[in-house]
């Protein structure tokens, strides 16, 4: 079970991770600006194994791939919202943060309860309740099973 | 049954004959561009590939702009391991000449051409008829490895312009009329396709910020039929069209939208949200701290002129700062021939060095906690051009300018 850190809808990637802390070195310098301005005590309080859940078009704007990179660092086990942005959803995909569309979950849940997310069944169990989730694709799922695009790659080669 | 524009561009960009949205196809990329927001750790994921190669080094463009010249010693390192690196392996690079999509469109991207770019404004480059989308770095490293992609096929919104937009009114203006009306992620996943009559009427400028903003409503890609203008515009910076596709008259739109430009009036988006769109004259004596005239979306020439028509002979609020900033060296190299700059500065403004400045808030310009900025910038994100707690509201040149005069928001026919 992991803890769920919730979010409201058009949660932008500025707002992940703001433009002054891109150009640092690494994303390990990054992660602890996550969420600064819409949560502070983020970085802080998450754990690896939690969950973040939000509302329609989670991560608009940016093409930053630091956005999904720094939860990912953090140890965010999967993002669950009622629709993402593409390029976020498309970037999450391709370094292995797992993302799933779920339309029931955000109205069902608050910040702090614990839920399990089961991604190629598609299946959110959560307050004694089952919740059904879109399931990727068969092909991005498959980039997600080999631990991202890169990770596939390596393979190939 | 036909095709849109975007399907016959990734069909050919797969070698097949006929794509349907949902796809997922194989595609070949025609230019890959990437910027100093992310270069660095693509350079890092490169490094540590078991097998690191460049598929073809001459569809490579890098473009150091976001935070030139370098503001602080770690930006300095990021740089410099992407100047090197291109060095290195012989990559077109540009350090200060302009904007990355302003000098793509400038020097390199042509109609039919699919091209993905380390940046979500990369739709632009459909002003020309080409498929530009934005990608994150491990995306473009695989493309940068391989030469190929995924591509999950778009469905498309059509865009049928009528009419002209009236006098004082801008493609900015309409962009963000129609962001306002599909929304934030009402193009999410899709392509936006613009053409008719209306279409005729909008130089290859008014093109470029209409393509440009459309990643605001979610788009995957923006094209705009090529035409004459196109052709012309081509021509003039010695480049030919590699396709010419026009969507069939039988291909299958998800929506279609009339929209007549003289309905459009001067338009604002409200803090913190693209589509959070007003008329502008309902937004008229907000104080604001800053204005900023520049950015890929709104800093050409056509925007300095039209800056430059509201100030002449006018003073910058005493309690403001404008920044003018010509997207690229090209550009401000015109506005200095044609006395643009100087009507700036004997106003007041600060005129500097073509990048993308405050727009993306982590170099010049930024703004403190409760500042008000305006902006011809893309975005107005909560703190977007640099405190948390402070605001940005979006305009066209001509807007902003009036603005800056004002102290509080106006437009120019109150100047």
């Amino acid at each position: 079970m992991g803890k769920i850190f919730k979010f409201q809808q058009d949660v932008d990637t500025d707002q992940i991770i703001a433009s002054q802390y891109l150009l640092f070195s690494t994303i390990d310098e990054m992660k602890t600006y996550t969420f600064e301005s819409l949560d502070p005590n983020f970085a802080k309080e998450v754990q690896p194994g939690d969950y973040v859940v939000a509302s329609e078009n989670f991560g608009c704007g940016s093409s930053r791939e630091q956005a999904p990179s720094v939860l990912k660092a953090l140890g965010v086990k999967a993002v669950i919202a009622k629709s993402f942005a593409r390029i976020f959803y498309r970037n999450a995909i391709n370094i292995g943060l797992p993302v799933i569309v779920c339309k029931d979950l955000h109205s069902f849940v608050e910040t702090g309860d614990e839920m399990e997310l089961d991604m190629k069944a598609g299946i959110v169990k959560v307050k004694g309740e089952e919740l059904t989730c879109t399931k990727l694709p068969e092909y991005m799922q498959g980039i997600l099973d080999q631990g991202g695009l890169i990770a596939s790659l390596n393979k190939e080669d | 049954m036909g095709m849109t524009m975007a399907e016959k561009i990734i069909a050919a960009a797969a070698g097949v004959s006929e794509v349907i949205p949902g796809d997922i196809q194989t595609v070949t990329l025609d230019r890959l561009m990437s910027n100093d927001g992310t270069t660095h750790l693509t350079i890092d994921m490169y490094e540590k590939l078991k097998n690191p190669r460049i598929a073809d080094v001459d569809k490579l463009v890098w473009i150091v702009d976001h935070n030139v010249p370098c503001d602080s010693v770690k930006t300095a390192a990021s740089h410099k391991k992407m100047r090197d690196f291109a060095k290195a392996h012989g990559i077109t690079f540009y350090e200060g000449a302009g904007v990355c999509h302003q000098l793509m469109m400038e020097n390199h991207v042509t109609a039919g051409e699919l091209i993905f770019g380390a940046d979500s404004h990369t739709c632009a480059y459909g002003a020309v008829g080409a498929f530009g989308t934005g990608v994150g770095c491990t995306d473009y490293l695989y493309a940068m490895v391989t030469g190929k992609s995924w591509l999950l096929v778009p469905e498309t919104l059509r865009f049928n312009l009528t009419g002209k937009l009236p006098k004082g009114v801008y493609a900015r203006d309409l962009i963000l009329t129609i962001i306002g009306q599909i929304g934030a992620n009402g193009a999410n996943y899709m392509a936006m396709e613009f053409g008719g009559e209306g279409l005729k009427t909008l130089n290859m400028s008014d093109r470029i910020a209409i393509c440009n903003l459309c990643v605001e409503a979610g788009a995957k890609t923006a094209l705009m039929e090529v035409d004459d203008i196109t052709l012309d515009y081509l021509k003039a910076h010695g480049r030919t069209p590699k396709h010419v596709f026009k969507s069939d008259a039988d291909a299958e739109f998800a929506k279609i939208y009339d929209i007549n430009l003289s309905t459009i009036r001067p338009i604002v988006a409200k803090p913190h949200f693209v589509d959070s769109v007003v008329e502008a004259k309902k937004c008229v004596g907000t104080h604001i701290d800053e204005a900023f005239l520049g950015s890929c979306n709104n800093g050409r020439i056509e925007d300095l002129r039209a800056g430059a028509e509201v100030i002449k002979g006018k003073k910058v609020h005493p309690l403001v700062r404008f920044l003018v900033v010509p997207a690229s060296q090209a550009v401000y190299q015109q506005a200095l021939e044609e006395g643009l700059l100087q009507i700036f500065m004997e106003a007041g403004a600060i005129v500097m060095n073509p990048n993308c400045s405050v727009c993306w808030g982590s170099c010049q310009g930024v703004i403190g906690e409760n500042e008000v900025l305006i902006s011809t910038g893309t975005r107005n994100f909560k703190g977007r051009a640099g405190h948390k707690d402070s605001f940005v509201y979006l305009a066209s040149a001509a807007t902003v300018a009036a603005s800056a005069i004002k102290g509080e928001i106006a437009t120019a026919d109150m100047v």
